[in-house]
């Protein structure tokens, strides 16, 4: 039936909200983790 | 707290009540006298809102049946866009020789500093709509079939619905990096049920269709519940390192 | 409390997994709209757990500005963040599910149009903590917070009340939950909620290590600098003395 693309379509979008978020935290875990480096070898 | 350990008791809240008219009159004809003088914000604003009007009109090329439907939100949304022009000027005034970090040392009220800016916004709004209003007549052949007297309640606590919450939010936004880019974004999303009870209110008397008590109700209960809130937050904001 | 975090995080991916094998599989096929209503396992449990997250925000930015806790700060900051999140997955499941039900993808309904005006509401206060600097975005934010607080209800008024005014298409309906969904859904949401706890933990302590970079930023641009007068700066007793004298 046409209404499970539906379906597949708002899981998916769901999870794909969920790990760009995700994304971004790591993202910026990594940009914070370089700074301190940085700091530390001063 | 300091104050009251003077004298306390009833002459000292009468002292400091008269104070606060004081200040709030002392700043309030200081600004629109500043405002008088320049014309700045107010000759922005006019041109703007002629521009709204011209532009709209021509685009949409309206029927008088069909523009009493859609001119309550062209108007409306043409004053809350010339507003933010008199918003963002509001404290950036006070910034240029350190007015306000003054004021902030001072033991002057902040709430007669707030009343002050948002009475003054609250007029030269209040004036632009008093001169725009003929022209959008004119230009979109408007003629209320409702009763018209009620649009005088919508316009006056519509534009204080504005103008307070403006004021406050110019404050926050002069904190920021772009402070003029900030207010906008700040104030539209907290003013939406306002916005939604003036463009609903005046739409109703104009096409006479249904009656906008309602709307003149949640504007009124907007203004008090935002009005207090301003006032209660206002200290908060200005001392805000 | 650090041990905890790898425990919770093994503990939500089981959860998720159950929750979506019991919408998939186990919670019994709506008899008029199919399939399509299993989008509702995701899209209510999202929707609680965001309001849940702003009431969380709200109160923590009313205990910030009576206490000026920076800690209680960052609660807040954080709530608001995931509960944005959240609140866009409500945003766009909803027309998927919309679409095929009612045959629109958006209709200016009360309870849709508050949900964007409250999203908007809280991505202004995330622009706001974004664009103005560490030391006044607690308050500033905080301010804005309980402004969308008392919004909210005016909103929601307006709303109902202009849409009762005008024709719209008849959606939603009561009617009776199989106890089954509600066993699902209920699942569901325990799964969410840990999913979004977790979340908010990541979050916090990436907020905490950004507040400490930041001092150690500062620090360090004060004391690299040996042309100034750097014995107050090194030593601050020095400068209350000085100046005490």
């Amino acid at each position: 039936m046409n209404s499970i693309k539906f379906l597949y379509s708002a899981y998916a979008a769901t999870w794909t909200i969920h790990l760009l978020y995700i994304g971004s935290l790591v993202r910026r875990y990594r940009r914070l983790k370089q700074e301190l480096s940085e700091l530390k070898q001063k | 707290m300091h104050k009251q350990s003077f004298g306390g008791g009833d002459a000292m809240s009468l002292l400091s009540s008269t104070t606060r008219g004081t200040i709030t009159r002392a700043t309030l004809t200081k600004d629109i006298r500043l405002e008088w003088r320049s014309k700045d914000a107010l000759n922005s604003m006019l041109f703007f809102s002629l521009l709204v009007v011209v532009i709209f009109s021509l685009s949409f090329d309206p029927l008088a049946e069909e523009s009493r439907r859609i001119a309550g939100g062209l108007v409306w949304v043409a004053f809350l866009f010339a507003a933010v022009v008199a918003l963002n000027q509001t404290w950036a005034r006070e910034l240029r020789n350190q007015v306000l970090d003054a004021y902030r040392v001072s033991p002057a009220p902040p709430n007669a500093l707030f009343m002050a800016k948002a009475l003054g916004n609250f007029f030269i709004v209040s004036l632009l709509e008093a001169l725009m209003t003929p022209l959008f007549i004119i230009f979109y052949n408007l003629r209320a079939l409702g009763p018209a007297w009620q649009l005088i309640p919508i316009g006056l606590l519509g534009t204080w619905a504005l103008v307070v919450n403006g004021t406050f939010f110019a404050a926050i936004s002069l904190r920021t990096r772009s402070r003029e880019l900030m207010l906008p974004l700040l104030l539209f999303p907290i003013s939406i049920p306002a916005v939604l009870g003036m463009v609903a209110g005046t739409t109703a008397i104009l096409t006479g269709e249904n009656s906008a008590h309602f709307w003149i109700v949640l504007l009124l209960t907007y203004d008090v519940v935002f009005t207090t809130a301003c006032l209660a937050l206002f200290e908060k904001v200005l001392e805000a390192e | 409390m650090k041990r905890l975090f790898p425990i919770l995080a093994v503990l939500t991916a089981l959860m998720l997994g159950y929750a979506v094998y019991q919408a998939l599989v186990v919670a019994p096929t709506e008899r008029t709209m199919g399939d399509v209503q299993r989008i509702f396992y995701y899209h209510v449990p999202s929707a609680w757990t965001a309001f849940l997250l702003f009431f969380v925000n709200l109160v923590a930015s009313v205990a910030y500005l009576v206490k000026r806790n920076p800690k209680v700060d960052a609660l807040a900051m954080v709530s608001a963040e995931v509960g944005v999140v959240f609140c866009t997955v409500v945003l766009v499941t909803g027309p998927i599910w919309a679409r095929p039900v009612w045959g629109i993808w958006w209709t200016w309904d009360v309870r849709l149009t508050s949900t964007l005006v409250l999203w908007l509401i809280y991505v202004s206060y995330l622009l706001l903590r974004r664009f103005s600097d560490s030391a006044q975005a607690p308050a500033l934010a905080a301010a804005l917070a309980i402004f969308g607080a008392l919004d909210i209800p005016l909103v929601y008024f307006s709303i109902w009340f202009f849409r009762t005014q005008h024709p719209q298409p008849v959606i939603g309906g009561g009617g009776s939950i199989d106890p089954r969904m509600w066993r699902v859904l209920l699942i569901n949401w325990m799964a969410f909620l840990c999913f979004a706890l977790l979340m908010c933990w990541s979050r916090y302590r990436l907020e905490t290590m950004r507040r400490e970079v930041e001092e150690a930023q500062a620090l360090e641009s004060l004391l690299g600098d040996d042309r100034g007068p750097s014995a107050e700066i090194r030593n601050p007793k020095v400068a209350l003395n000085r100046s005490g004298q």
